[in-house]
Protein backbone atom coordinates (compact mmCIF):
# COMPACT_ATOMS: atom_id res chain seq x y z
CA UNK A 1 0.00 0.00 0.00
CA UNK A 2 1.29 3.53 -0.66
CA UNK A 3 2.92 5.22 2.11
CA UNK A 4 1.58 8.82 0.74
CA UNK A 5 -2.09 7.58 0.74
CA UNK A 6 -2.45 7.39 4.63
CA UNK A 7 -0.34 10.32 5.33
CA UNK A 8 -3.01 12.22 3.19
CA UNK A 9 -5.47 10.62 5.08
CA UNK A 10 -3.96 12.18 8.12
CA UNK A 11 -3.34 15.69 6.71
CA UNK A 12 -7.03 15.74 5.55
CA UNK A 13 -8.04 14.59 9.06
CA UNK A 14 -5.65 17.56 10.68
CA UNK A 15 -7.11 20.08 8.47
CA UNK A 16 -10.36 19.53 9.33
CA UNK A 17 -9.60 19.60 13.18
CA UNK A 18 -7.95 22.87 12.23
CA UNK A 19 -10.96 24.14 10.50
CA UNK A 20 -13.16 22.99 13.43
CA UNK A 21 -11.10 24.62 16.03
CA UNK A 22 -11.54 28.01 14.19
CA UNK A 23 -14.98 28.37 13.49
CA UNK A 24 -16.54 26.52 16.08
CA UNK A 25 -17.55 29.01 19.28
CA UNK A 26 -18.64 26.18 21.35
CA UNK A 27 -15.63 25.31 23.82
CA UNK A 28 -16.90 21.07 23.34
CA UNK A 29 -16.82 20.74 19.92
CA UNK A 30 -13.34 22.80 19.92
CA UNK A 31 -12.07 19.86 22.05
CA UNK A 32 -13.65 17.75 19.69
CA UNK A 33 -11.76 19.30 16.92
CA UNK A 34 -8.69 18.72 18.78
CA UNK A 35 -9.02 15.09 19.62
CA UNK A 36 -9.71 15.07 15.47
CA UNK A 37 -6.01 16.49 15.05
CA UNK A 38 -4.27 13.92 17.58
CA UNK A 39 -5.85 10.85 15.89
CA UNK A 40 -4.56 12.73 12.46
CA UNK A 41 -0.93 12.20 14.51
CA UNK A 42 -1.14 8.85 15.92
CA UNK A 43 -2.28 7.96 12.08
CA UNK A 44 0.87 9.56 11.03
CA UNK A 45 3.15 7.48 13.63
CA UNK A 46 1.67 4.34 12.55
CA UNK A 47 2.02 4.26 9.41
CA UNK A 48 5.50 5.32 9.83
CA UNK A 49 5.99 2.66 11.81
CA UNK A 50 5.02 0.32 9.59
CA UNK A 51 6.86 1.93 6.95
CA UNK A 52 10.13 1.21 8.55
CA UNK A 53 9.34 -2.20 10.41
CA UNK A 54 11.80 -1.41 13.08
CA UNK A 55 12.03 -4.13 15.88
CA UNK A 56 11.09 -1.28 18.97
CA UNK A 57 7.53 -0.90 17.05
CA UNK A 58 8.62 2.87 17.83
CA UNK A 59 6.07 4.54 16.32
CA UNK A 60 2.98 2.78 17.66
CA UNK A 61 4.69 3.05 21.61
CA UNK A 62 4.52 6.80 20.68
CA UNK A 63 1.05 6.48 19.29
CA UNK A 64 -0.14 5.01 22.83
CA UNK A 65 1.86 8.23 24.34
CA UNK A 66 -0.38 10.92 22.49
CA UNK A 67 -3.43 8.45 23.54
CA UNK A 68 -2.66 9.08 26.92
CA UNK A 69 -1.74 12.61 26.78
CA UNK A 70 -4.96 12.97 25.19
CA UNK A 71 -7.03 11.53 27.64
CA UNK A 72 -5.44 13.46 29.77
CA UNK A 73 -5.91 16.66 27.95
CA UNK A 74 -9.63 16.01 27.25
CA UNK A 75 -10.11 15.10 31.15
CA UNK A 76 -8.77 18.74 32.01
CA UNK A 77 -10.16 20.84 29.43
CA UNK A 78 -13.82 19.49 30.12
CA UNK A 79 -12.86 20.33 33.77
CA UNK A 80 -12.11 23.88 33.06
CA UNK A 81 -15.04 24.20 30.22
CA UNK A 82 -17.52 23.33 33.27
CA UNK A 83 -15.80 25.54 35.67
CA UNK A 84 -16.14 28.54 32.86
CA UNK A 85 -19.98 27.54 32.79
CA UNK A 86 -20.43 27.53 35.96
CA UNK A 87 -19.31 30.93 36.29
CA UNK A 88 -20.36 33.12 33.39
CA UNK A 89 -23.22 30.48 31.74
CA UNK A 90 -21.51 30.51 28.29
CA UNK A 91 -19.25 28.35 26.85
CA UNK A 92 -18.89 30.27 23.21
CA UNK A 93 -15.58 30.76 23.25
CA UNK A 94 -15.32 34.34 22.04
CA UNK A 95 -17.86 35.35 24.98
CA UNK A 96 -15.01 34.35 27.29
CA UNK A 97 -13.17 37.57 26.89
CA UNK A 98 -11.87 38.12 30.88
CA UNK A 99 -8.45 38.19 29.84
CA UNK A 100 -8.98 40.38 26.99
CA UNK A 101 -8.40 44.19 27.00
CA UNK B 1 -5.90 -2.13 -6.64
CA UNK B 2 -5.53 -5.43 -4.50
CA UNK B 3 -7.99 -6.07 -1.57
CA UNK B 4 -5.74 -3.71 1.02
CA UNK B 5 -6.33 -0.40 -1.04
CA UNK B 6 -9.91 -0.97 -1.44
CA UNK B 7 -10.18 -1.53 2.34
CA UNK B 8 -8.24 1.31 2.82
CA UNK B 9 -10.20 3.48 0.51
CA UNK B 10 -13.48 2.36 2.20
CA UNK B 11 -11.68 3.62 5.70
CA UNK B 12 -10.66 6.86 4.02
CA UNK B 13 -14.21 7.57 2.66
CA UNK B 14 -15.83 7.21 6.20
CA UNK B 15 -13.13 8.98 8.04
CA UNK B 16 -13.16 11.71 5.90
CA UNK B 17 -17.15 12.21 5.68
CA UNK B 18 -18.21 11.60 8.94
CA UNK B 19 -15.02 14.01 10.39
CA UNK B 20 -16.10 16.55 8.00
CA UNK B 21 -19.82 16.37 9.48
CA UNK B 22 -18.00 16.40 13.11
CA UNK B 23 -16.85 19.97 12.19
CA UNK B 24 -20.08 21.08 10.42
CA UNK B 25 -23.00 19.35 12.48
CA UNK B 26 -25.85 21.49 13.52
CA UNK B 27 -26.50 19.52 16.57
CA UNK B 28 -23.82 18.64 19.59
CA UNK B 29 -24.62 15.39 20.57
CA UNK B 30 -24.92 14.50 16.64
CA UNK B 31 -21.31 16.14 15.99
CA UNK B 32 -19.70 13.53 19.11
CA UNK B 33 -21.49 10.81 16.97
CA UNK B 34 -20.04 11.35 13.61
CA UNK B 35 -16.97 11.84 16.00
CA UNK B 36 -17.47 8.45 17.23
CA UNK B 37 -17.54 7.27 13.71
CA UNK B 38 -14.67 9.02 12.93
CA UNK B 39 -12.56 7.38 15.58
CA UNK B 40 -13.67 3.74 14.79
CA UNK B 41 -12.46 4.17 10.88
CA UNK B 42 -9.35 5.29 12.00
CA UNK B 43 -9.14 2.17 14.36
CA UNK B 44 -9.83 0.26 11.52
CA UNK B 45 -7.32 1.61 9.79
CA UNK B 46 -4.64 1.00 12.21
CA UNK B 47 -5.45 -2.56 12.70
CA UNK B 48 -5.04 -2.75 8.55
CA UNK B 49 -1.31 -1.41 9.42
CA UNK B 50 -0.86 -4.26 11.29
CA UNK B 51 -1.22 -2.08 14.67
CA UNK B 52 -3.26 -4.17 16.68
CA UNK B 53 -2.48 -3.06 20.43
CA UNK B 54 -3.08 0.47 19.01
CA UNK B 55 -6.24 -0.01 16.69
CA UNK B 56 -7.79 -1.94 19.92
CA UNK B 57 -6.73 1.08 22.34
CA UNK B 58 -7.92 3.83 20.11
CA UNK B 59 -11.57 1.80 20.41
CA UNK B 60 -10.83 1.27 24.31
CA UNK B 61 -10.19 5.04 25.44
CA UNK B 62 -11.39 7.10 21.96
CA UNK B 63 -14.71 5.61 21.61
CA UNK B 64 -14.64 4.33 25.67
CA UNK B 65 -13.92 6.88 27.65
CA UNK B 66 -12.92 9.98 25.62
CA UNK B 67 -16.39 10.02 23.79
CA UNK B 68 -18.46 9.59 26.56
CA UNK B 69 -16.26 12.01 29.06
CA UNK B 70 -17.51 15.05 26.11
CA UNK B 71 -20.86 13.81 25.69
CA UNK B 72 -21.07 14.21 29.76
CA UNK B 73 -19.71 17.62 29.09
CA UNK B 74 -22.64 18.67 26.79
CA UNK B 75 -24.82 17.27 29.03
CA UNK B 76 -23.75 19.46 31.78
CA UNK B 77 -23.63 22.62 29.94
CA UNK B 78 -26.14 23.97 27.97
CA UNK B 79 -25.72 22.75 24.04
CA UNK B 80 -27.47 25.01 22.10
CA UNK B 81 -28.45 24.05 18.37
CA UNK B 82 -28.23 25.80 14.95
CA UNK B 83 -25.40 27.16 12.85
CA UNK B 84 -25.00 30.20 14.66
CA UNK B 85 -25.11 29.64 17.78
CA UNK B 86 -22.24 26.44 17.09
CA UNK B 87 -19.82 28.99 14.61
CA UNK B 88 -18.07 31.60 14.37
CA UNK B 89 -18.84 34.23 11.55
CA UNK B 90 -15.54 33.63 10.53
CA UNK B 91 -16.21 30.54 9.01
CA UNK B 92 -14.58 31.39 5.90
CA UNK B 93 -11.20 32.59 6.86
CA UNK B 94 -11.08 29.45 8.82
CA UNK B 95 -12.18 27.22 6.06
CA UNK B 96 -9.24 28.83 3.71
CA UNK B 97 -7.00 28.47 6.42
CA UNK B 98 -7.57 24.47 6.69
CA UNK B 99 -7.82 23.94 2.47
CA UNK B 100 -4.46 26.04 2.42
CA UNK B 101 -2.91 23.43 5.14
CA UNK B 102 -3.98 20.72 3.50
CA UNK B 103 -2.84 21.69 0.22
CA UNK B 104 0.33 22.46 1.33
CA UNK B 105 0.93 19.29 3.35
CA UNK B 106 -0.66 16.81 0.62
CA UNK B 107 1.67 18.49 -1.83
CA UNK B 108 5.13 17.80 0.64
CA UNK B 109 4.07 14.38 1.76
CA UNK B 110 3.58 13.10 -2.06
CA UNK B 111 6.41 15.06 -2.95
CA UNK B 112 8.26 13.56 -0.37
CA UNK B 113 7.46 9.73 -0.43
CA UNK B 114 4.96 9.77 -3.50
CA UNK B 115 6.84 6.41 -3.98
CA UNK B 116 7.33 4.67 -1.18
CA UNK B 117 5.26 1.09 -0.38
CA UNK B 118 4.44 0.39 2.97
CA UNK B 119 5.22 -3.50 3.27
CA UNK B 120 2.10 -4.92 5.14
CA UNK B 121 3.45 -8.27 5.90
CA UNK B 122 3.87 -8.56 9.43
CA UNK B 123 1.52 -7.37 12.59
CA UNK B 124 3.13 -6.00 15.33
CA UNK B 125 1.85 -8.20 18.76
CA UNK B 126 1.16 -7.38 21.83
CA UNK B 127 4.04 -9.16 23.59
CA UNK B 128 6.81 -7.29 20.92
CA UNK B 129 4.83 -3.45 22.35
CA UNK B 130 4.98 -5.32 25.81
CA UNK B 131 8.70 -5.52 25.85
CA UNK B 132 9.60 -2.50 23.72
CA UNK B 133 7.98 -0.70 26.21
CA UNK B 134 8.87 -1.80 29.40
CA UNK B 135 12.77 -2.39 28.33
CA UNK B 136 13.62 0.80 26.42
CA UNK B 137 10.55 3.44 26.88
CA UNK B 138 10.33 2.67 30.82
CA UNK B 139 10.94 5.65 32.24
CA UNK B 140 8.60 7.95 29.40
CA UNK B 141 5.87 5.23 30.61
CA UNK B 142 6.66 6.12 34.22
CA UNK B 143 6.50 9.86 33.51
CA UNK B 144 3.19 9.49 31.17
CA UNK B 145 1.65 7.59 34.95
CA UNK B 146 2.66 10.35 36.74
CA UNK B 147 0.94 13.10 34.06
CA UNK B 148 -2.35 10.56 34.12
CA UNK B 149 -2.28 11.20 37.91
CA UNK B 150 -1.95 14.88 37.96
CA UNK B 151 -4.42 15.25 35.39
CA UNK B 152 -6.88 13.41 37.48
CA UNK B 153 -6.13 15.28 40.64
CA UNK B 154 -6.11 18.06 38.25
CA UNK B 155 -9.64 17.55 37.25
CA UNK B 156 -11.16 17.12 40.38
CA UNK B 157 -9.96 19.95 41.68
CA UNK B 158 -11.07 22.08 39.00
CA UNK B 159 -14.55 21.01 38.69
CA UNK B 160 -15.73 19.79 42.59
CA UNK B 161 -17.37 22.53 44.14
CA UNK B 162 -16.45 24.06 47.10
Amino acid sequence: MNLALVLTLGALLFSIGIYGVLARRNAVLVLMSIELMLNAVNINLVAFGAWFQDKLAVGQIFALFVIAVAAAEVGIGLAIVLMIFRNRETINLDEVDLLKW
Amino acid sequence: MNGYEWMFAGIALAAGISGALVVSSRNVVHAALFLVATLGSVAALFLLLGAEFVGWTQILIYVGAIVVLLLFGIMLTRAPMGRMALDNPNRGIAFVVAAGTFGVLTWLIWDAFGDERIPLKSVVQTKDIGKSLFDKFVLPFEAISVLLLAALVGAIVLARRD
